[in-house]
């Protein structure tokens, strides 16, 4: 039972650091403002709840379980606000989505 | 394992701050920093386990909040520039 | 291992402060300098100095970028080019630089179990605090107790710089922009028309000051204490006059009630040193508050930290309001 809490977690906390990785790639390699921020986004909840998942089930029923899903629930209500907020100030001081450059694969 | 995990965050802290230090406009520099934010969240609550400290968890706790306030302090910026440079426009005009 | 996190940190550290230095915008650098302080935070972290790592990601990453935004507002966004006197500076910098790195030489290596602080002060620190003070945290026991005379420097240090900025900053209230439709004042609003974040902040506001009551009274247990509580609590407060604009904070904590707070804690305590003598012991001898001198001292220590506390989050809160007040000329 141990070894297969172990294994979960490992593979959890295997795929939180994958999407940590694929986020902060994208957010460096994508070619628009609002195309990073999904990916930066991506980081904030997807990662965070399969990494913060994986070392609650390390923790077992203990006080540091309590304040990790504490961390997770603070962390889910204020990243999707945060996000919403920078789009809605980028687009209301004139930051238009979409690419010049990628007019030309349009067609 | 926990390692390895710490290393990846450790790597997408340093994108985001290359991001950071490109971004050639201003929206692009706060998302860094927001994810950045976030990133040293996750990297304080694996070093916590890593280290066998669990009771260090307050301190990613602090930060999941205070990074909140700060992009909100941000947009607040923006939001008064906005609006103090479309008062100088029509004082101006 | 721990070297390499280290390194990896302190490698993005320099990359950020030579970031910082050589941007000319200043909102830029702001929001740097957020980044420097989340990286100070994680080598404190990683050095495994807690107390020191909360203060840094309280107050370093919220407040002082709150600090620096209004700062900002009030005055222009790109820095005037210097143009004299580059190579001289440029000269002094390095040869500090180079004697700096020269006095390291002899300082002996991290964690180094025959480096004098090893043998003599920290051994000292640890074998007492269990008999005479009683609490786990020792870094409490020490900046609360056998250190005391520090941290009432420190508080009233802090006292008197919220003062200082009170006085430049308050001097010019009440120059109101020339009235149009738009023109009520813009930290008056706040994001007030923005729906979701209002909502969200409302939720978290009561659950940031209660953690920042968790934090001061665990300050004897773990990583906490007065500072950071008050950073914390006044964080809260801050974010509530980001969403709802200045008028509605000051409606909740007005301004009478910030300066009882600021000149509160620093009285309580000089109070508690006072006590002290009163009751028959030395200033700031906590052993004499009860029957029990190690009672005495958890006792000394709790009030102590509850005036560093209140004195902070007043001190900060009204540095917030001096700059929120001020309308953009």
């Amino acid at each position: 039972m141990d070894s297969a809490i172990d294994v979960l977690s490992w593979i959890l906390l295997a795929l939180g650091g994958g999407f940590v990785f694929v986020g902060g790639l994208g957010a460096l390699r994508l070619p628009n403002f609002y195309t990073r921020m999904h990916a930066a986004s991506l980081t904030d909840s997807m990662a965070s709840i399969l990494i913060l998942v994986g070392i609650m089930l390390q923790a077992g029923w203990s006080l540091a379980a309590i304040k990790l899903l504490a961390i997770l629930a603070f962390l889910l209500l204020t990243g999707p606000t945060a996000s919403y907020a920078l789009a809605n100030s980028a687009l209301l001081s004139g930051l238009k989505p979409g690419n010049s450059a990628d007019e030309s694969t349009e067609n | 394992m926990y390692y390895i995990v710490s290393i990846a965050i450790l790597i997408t802290m340093a994108l985001a701050l290359t991001r950071a230090l490109l971004g050639p406009s201003v929206y692009d520099r706060v998302l860094a920093v927001n994810m950045f934010g976030t990133k040293t969240t996750l990297l304080l609550s694996v070093i916590a386990f890593l280290y066998g400290r669990p009771d260090f968890l307050d301190l990613a706790l602090t930060y999941a909040l205070i990074n909140f306030i700060g992009v909100l302090a941000v947009l607040e910026f923006f939001q008064s520039r906005s609006i103090r440079r479309a008062n100088n426009r029509v004082d101006g005009s | 291992m721990v070297i390499l996190f280290a390194v990896f940190l302190l490698t993005l550290l320099v990359l950020t402060a030579v970031a910082i230095v050589r941007t000319e915008n200043l909102f830029v650098a702001v929001m740097l300098t957020g980044i420097f302080s989340l990286l100070m935070a994680a080598n404190f972290f990683v050095l495994d100095a807690a107390d020191v790592a909360l203060t840094e990601a309280a107050i370093g990453a919220g407040i002082t970028t709150v600090l620096f935004l209004g700062a900002l507002a009030l005055t222009a966004e790109h820095e005037k080019s210097v143009s004299s006197g580059r190579w001289l500076s440029m000269g002094v910098v390095i040869v500090t630089t180079l004697v700096l790195i020269y006095a390291t030489f002899d300082k002996p290596r991290l964690g180094d179990p025959q480096a004098p602080v090893h043998l003599h002060v920290a051994p000292w620190y640890l074998e007492q605090t269990p008999e005479i003070i009683g609490i786990p945290n020792v870094v409490t026991a020490v900046l609360g107790s056998f250190r005391g005379y520090d941290t009432l420097g420190e508080v009233f240090v802090v006292f008197t710089a919220c003062i200082g900025v009170l006085f430049i900053l308050s001097g010019r209230r009440g120059r109101h922009l020339p009235s149009n439709g738009m023109a009520s004042s813009s930290t008056d609003q706040g994001l007030r028309h923005h729906l979701i974040p209002r909502v969200v902040g409302r939720l978290l506001i009561p659950f940031i000051v209660l953690f920042g009551f968790y934090v001061q009274f665990h300050g004897e247990y773990g990583p906490g204490g007065g500072f950071q509580a008050g950073a914390i609590v006044a964080a809260g407060i801050i974010l509530y006059a980001l969403l709802e604009g200045e008028t509605q904070a000051l409606k909740a904590v007005p301004r009478p009630a910030l300066m009882g707070m600021i000149i509160g804690g620093a009285m309580l305590y000089g109070a508690v040193g006072i006590a002290g003598i009163a009751l028959g012991g030395n200033f700031l001898d906590y052993s004499v508050l009860a029957d029990n001198p190690v009672t005495g001292q958890q006792i000394g220590i709790l009030l102590i930290e509850l005036g560093v506390g209140i004195a902070v989050c007043g001190a900060l809160l009204s540095i917030f309001h001096a700059f929120a007040a001020r309308e953009p000329s």
